[in-house]
């Protein structure tokens, strides 16, 4: 890793004139260094741009930096914060690191720049202890109140097996206990204003209406929702963490459950960032596989959407149909990956296998099947005026109340936004794909429903064009970090014997560096920020995943709507609580 | 008082309590099955043939499970709420005709428990009785979700008691009677009350889906936001009971509809079949058709629960009070200058 000079223009001059410290990264994108003093500054600088700004917070994390091997010589940081900035204009990321140096360093938050801030600021205090000097509400987010230490640090073990053994003390309990008690002064709610007394009513995180361990502090009067706070992290399992312990071959598997409606569409954005840093180029043809399946669990995670959807608003029928369908996709799935909703199919380098025999049968009949279906259901649910009813109007944002809390995927179309990260940054060979991006105008709840049942018709004709187009070629690339590696060559010569020996046994060694992959993912936006020191397992695992922060909206949207409105919220915004959690 | 009246008396209640309760078990199991099929699937097909047994299973689960009243709760009140319930929806059934009178030798027996002259108000009465089992149970049960879901229940019943009262009235001005036998009585050969009342009948049935909590209407249940309502806090029987009210309701619900708008236990060519079986099958066979009648309205109930989504409880409020209401209030109004215009001429 070097840094770079020369290359100097507007990104790289602060709004002091000061000449901005530039890092080169695989993934090519524009990467500087900010002093921690500057960074409120310099990203307000970059926000308000008066051409072409980067108005969206990508992305917001740190990176514990003390056991890198060789790292940057110039900046001796103990961790760095990395900001993601996205801008529409350029169509392009800027990455701004900022470096820290002590043991439990301070940074001024930038809440007040962009409201999606918030959460991920309090993620990093809870994953590093690093504390943002102006934050509203700096406390854990995905870790229990009570836990000891800051689990992303290096110093944190990473397995039970490592902590000791566990006993539960009566102190130790009574803090426990004491933890759980509810006062709604800790979540920044009053009990009462000026002529009504509120009620609290807590629903989850065992709720049918809430698609999994999310719990909502609501605050009621009467049945309008005078505020709700949304209690996350009870899905937290550590993926970023268990990724700095498994092989970068190995992580494959635990990508696959973090949108688990996604299945492969995780692996794919897991491997893009991969790939970039071993600089592997796949074949046409596992492109082009990986697009058909892809598109096939677009389908299957919109279809679990669609039924719960109706299901939230009291229509019981349709969700049985709409998983019906889902089994004809997971047989196409098996069919082809052996697995059904978590195949962990595709490999670095490119994909398990071949396509089996039959596979363009199983895909056709389907093609053939579906939009009957699809045009059945649109009928059934879209045009039921009961549905309508409960979700035109309701959960409204503008673009750009969208872009400030740093809402992608369906989210963002359905309020006149056209961004698809398969049109605008084509990966994987979407750029040789015809299909439209589907868009909506009000962003209400009906809008999101009304783009996704869209998408689908659009997923359905890039499958179409997968089977009529699948090139001939290689599953794997012919590469030597491809894992497993081809077979074919190692019973010829001793060199690549032992480099599959090496890659089978130990995993491949990813050479040193940072790249980000981001896809359009079922549900938004989802990137793999990788950082590599030259290891057989990622120095850091950074996964950006859309619900997060469409979730960290739902109190500005629910505000003075009634309880049955925010299950329509919730069930329009379409998340995975591992998804939010990881 | 004679004997012979109370033994028959005795056997006609006991017969149709069981018969309600027979009803209400097996719409639990037509509600499954109902299900299945509408969702592309077999439904509960294990206990007996075709799941017959189910509700025998379902009952001695009930009875088996673990009886929870939370600590916080009134006991009292926790308990007298699904009692309060089941009892009202199976008082429902009393003033309903069952058939036409029954010849055994030389004795008449009307199919029916309770002739009263007033029966259409007293099932009103008792339909407005109903809610408080939901009531104090849901508020006993020291629960926010029950608590929500008993104040939905209240508000929604006293809501759309009133349009439902109102076609009734227009009702009356076609019969002149509230005894429900007479009503029945002057639909003989064909004459429905359906043909002089549609619009009434439609009030009728939207308010009998709220009556009995049934989707479009079950908001005071409402699993996805009020994760049970009323019930959430109640196992074993006593949400048996509470579940087992609501089918009765809907038992007596139907009941009453077929009595007052398609003519009760009246088919055409009734008269015809009697001639020929005689007056002892003839009264069954007309209370076959009864029962008929009433399947056809709970699937109705069912096939509407498993095909549409649920109000918003301010949406309900609205269609309650400003839409069946005005319409009540104007199908009395040409249901009377009707009847005037049509007794001058």
């Amino acid at each position: 890793m070097d840094t770079v000079s020369g290359l100097t223009d507007d990104l790289t001059i602060t709004a002091e004139g000061e000449t901005l410290t530039q890092q080169h990264t695989v993934d090519e994108i524009r990467t500087v260094w900010v002093g921690p003093e500057n960074i409120v500054s310099t990203l307000l600088h970059y926000k308000t741009l008066s051409s072409k700004p980067f108005e969206f917070l990508f992305d917001l994390c740190g990176v514990d930096e003390r056991s890198r091997a060789g790292k940057l010589i110039s900046l001796t940081a103990d961790f760095t914060i990395v900001y993601t900035l996205l801008s529409f204009e350029r169509n392009q990321f800027l990455r701004i690191k900022v470096g820290l140096t002590g043991n439990y360093p301070s940074v001024p938050s930038i809440s007040g720049l962009w409201p999606n801030a918030n959460w991920y600021e309090r993620e990093i205090y809870d994953m590093f202890g690093i504390v943002f000097s102006g934050h509203p509400n700096l406390r854990r987010i995905l870790m229990p109140l009570t836990w000891e230490g800051h689990p992303l640090r290096k110093e944190h073990p990473a397995r039970a097996t490592e902590m000791g053994q566990f006993k539960l003390w009566d102190e130790k309990e009574d803090r426990e206990q004491e933890a759980l008690q509810f006062k709604p002064e800790d979540w920044g709610l009053k009990r009462k204003s000026d002529d009504a007394d509120f009620m609290f009513l807590n629903l989850g995180p065992q709720h049918p209406g809430t698609h999994g361990v999310l719990r909502i502090i609501l605050q009621l009067d009467g049945e309008d929702i005078v505020d709700a706070v949304p209690d996350i992290g009870f899905h937290h399992r550590g993926a970023e963490k268990m990724g700095e312990r498994q092989s970068w071959h190995t992580y494959i598997p635990y990508t696959d459950r973090i949108d688990y409606l996604g299945g492969v569409m995780n692996n794919l954005a897991y491997l893009l960032a991969v790939e970039k840093l071993a600089n592997i180029t796949v074949p046409d043809r596992v492109k082009t596989m990986r697009v058909m399946l892809c598109e096939f669990f677009r389908i299957a995670s919109h279809l679990v959407w669609y039924g719960t959807f109706a299901q939230d608003l009291g229509q019981l029928s349709p969700v049985f149909y709409m998983f019906t369908d889902r089994e004809k996709i997971f047989d196409v799935v098996e069919a082809i990956t052996g697995g059904r909703m978590h195949p962990n199919w595709f490999r670095i380098g490119g994909v398990s296998q071949d396509l089996p025999q039959g596979w363009d049968k199983l895909v056709s009949d389907f093609i053939a099947y579906f939009p009957k279906r699809l045009r059945e259901y649109h009928q059934m649910v879209m045009r039921n005026s009961i549905f309508k009813a409960r979700t035109v109007g309701i959960g409204i944002y503008t673009v750009q109340e969208a872009i400030d809390w740093g809402v992608t995927g369906p989210g963002l179309r359905a309020c006149g936004f056209g961004w698809d990260f398969r049109k605008k940054q084509p990966y994987s060979g979407y750029e040789n794909f015809d299909f439209d991006i589907p868009v909506a105008q009000n962003g209400d709840c009906y809008d999101r429903a009304v783009v996704r049942v869209e998408e689908m018709w659009q997923s359905l004709r890039i499958i179409e064009q997968c089977l009529k187009n699948m090139p001939a070629g290689d599953y794997k690339a012919d590469h030597p970090l491809t894992t497993p590696p081809i077979k074919k060559h190692t019973m010829e010569d001793i060199e690549t014997l032992i480099t599959h020996f090496l890659n089978v046994s130990w995993g491949p060694v990813i050479p040193a560096g940072e790249a980000m992959s981001c896809i359009e993912a079922t549900k938004g936006a989802n990137a793999y920020y990788l950082i590599s020191d030259g290891n057989t397992s990622p120095y850091r695992v950074r996964v950006r995943t859309p619900s997060f922060p469409h979730m960290q909206m739902l109190p500005y949207i629910s505000k003075g709507y009634t309880v049955a409105d925010l299950l329509s919220i919730l069930g329009s915004m379409d998340y995975v609580l591992a998804d939010i959690d990881r | 008082m004679e004997l012979a009246f109370v033994i028959e008396k005795f056997v006609l209640i006991t017969a149709i309590f069981l018969l309600s309760l027979t009803v209400a078990a097996y719409s639990t199991l037509a509600e499954r099955k109902i299900a299945g099929y509408l969702q592309d699937r077999v439904g509960p097909n294990r206990a007996g043939w075709g799941g017959m047994f189910q509700p025998l299973a379902d009952g001695l689960k009930m009875f088996m499970k673990e009886e929870i009243i939370p600590t916080d709760s009134n006991r009292f009140l926790f308990i007298a709420g699904p009692s309060l319930a089941l009892l009202t929806a199976l008082l429902g059934s009393a003033v309903i005709p069952w058939g036409p009178d029954l010849v055994l030798g030389e004795r008449t027996i009307p199919l029916q428990v309770a002739d009263i002259n007033v029966g259409i108000l007293y099932i009103f009465g008792i339909v407005s009785l109903g809610v408080y089992g939901l009531m104090i149970g849901g508020w006993a049960s020291n629960n926010k979700f029950s608590l929500m879901g008993a104040v939905r229940a209240a508000s929604q019943s006293i809501s759309y008691e009133i349009p439902m009262g109102l076609s009734l009235i227009a009702l009356l001005l076609v019969t002149n009677t509230l005894s429900l036998r007479e009503i029945v009585g002057q639909q003989h050969g064909g004459n429905w009350n359906i043909l002089y009342q549609p619009l009434g009948f439609i009030l009728f049935l939207v308010c009998s889906f709220a009556e009995t909590n049934r989707t479009p209407f079950d908001l005071p249940e409402c699993e996805t936001e009020l994760v049970g309502g009323y019930h959430t806090e109640y196992s074993g029987f006593k949400m048996g009971a509470f579940m087992f009210a609501e089918y009765v309701n809907m038992f007596v619900a139907s009941a009453v509809m077929s009595t007052l708008y398609f003519g009760g236990y009246n088919y055409p060519g009734m008269d015809w079949v009697a001639g020929i079986v005689g007056p002892m099958i003839a009264p069954l066979i007309a209370m076959a058709v009864l029962l008929l009648k009433i399947f056809a309205f709970i699937f109705f109930f069912m096939w509407v629960r498993w095909t549409i989504p649920r109000f918003r409880y301010d949406q309900l409020m609205n269609l309650g009070w400003k839409v069946l209401i005005p319409l009540a209030i104007a199908n009395i109004v040409i249901t009377g200058i009707v009847i005037t215009v049509y007794d001058k001429l």
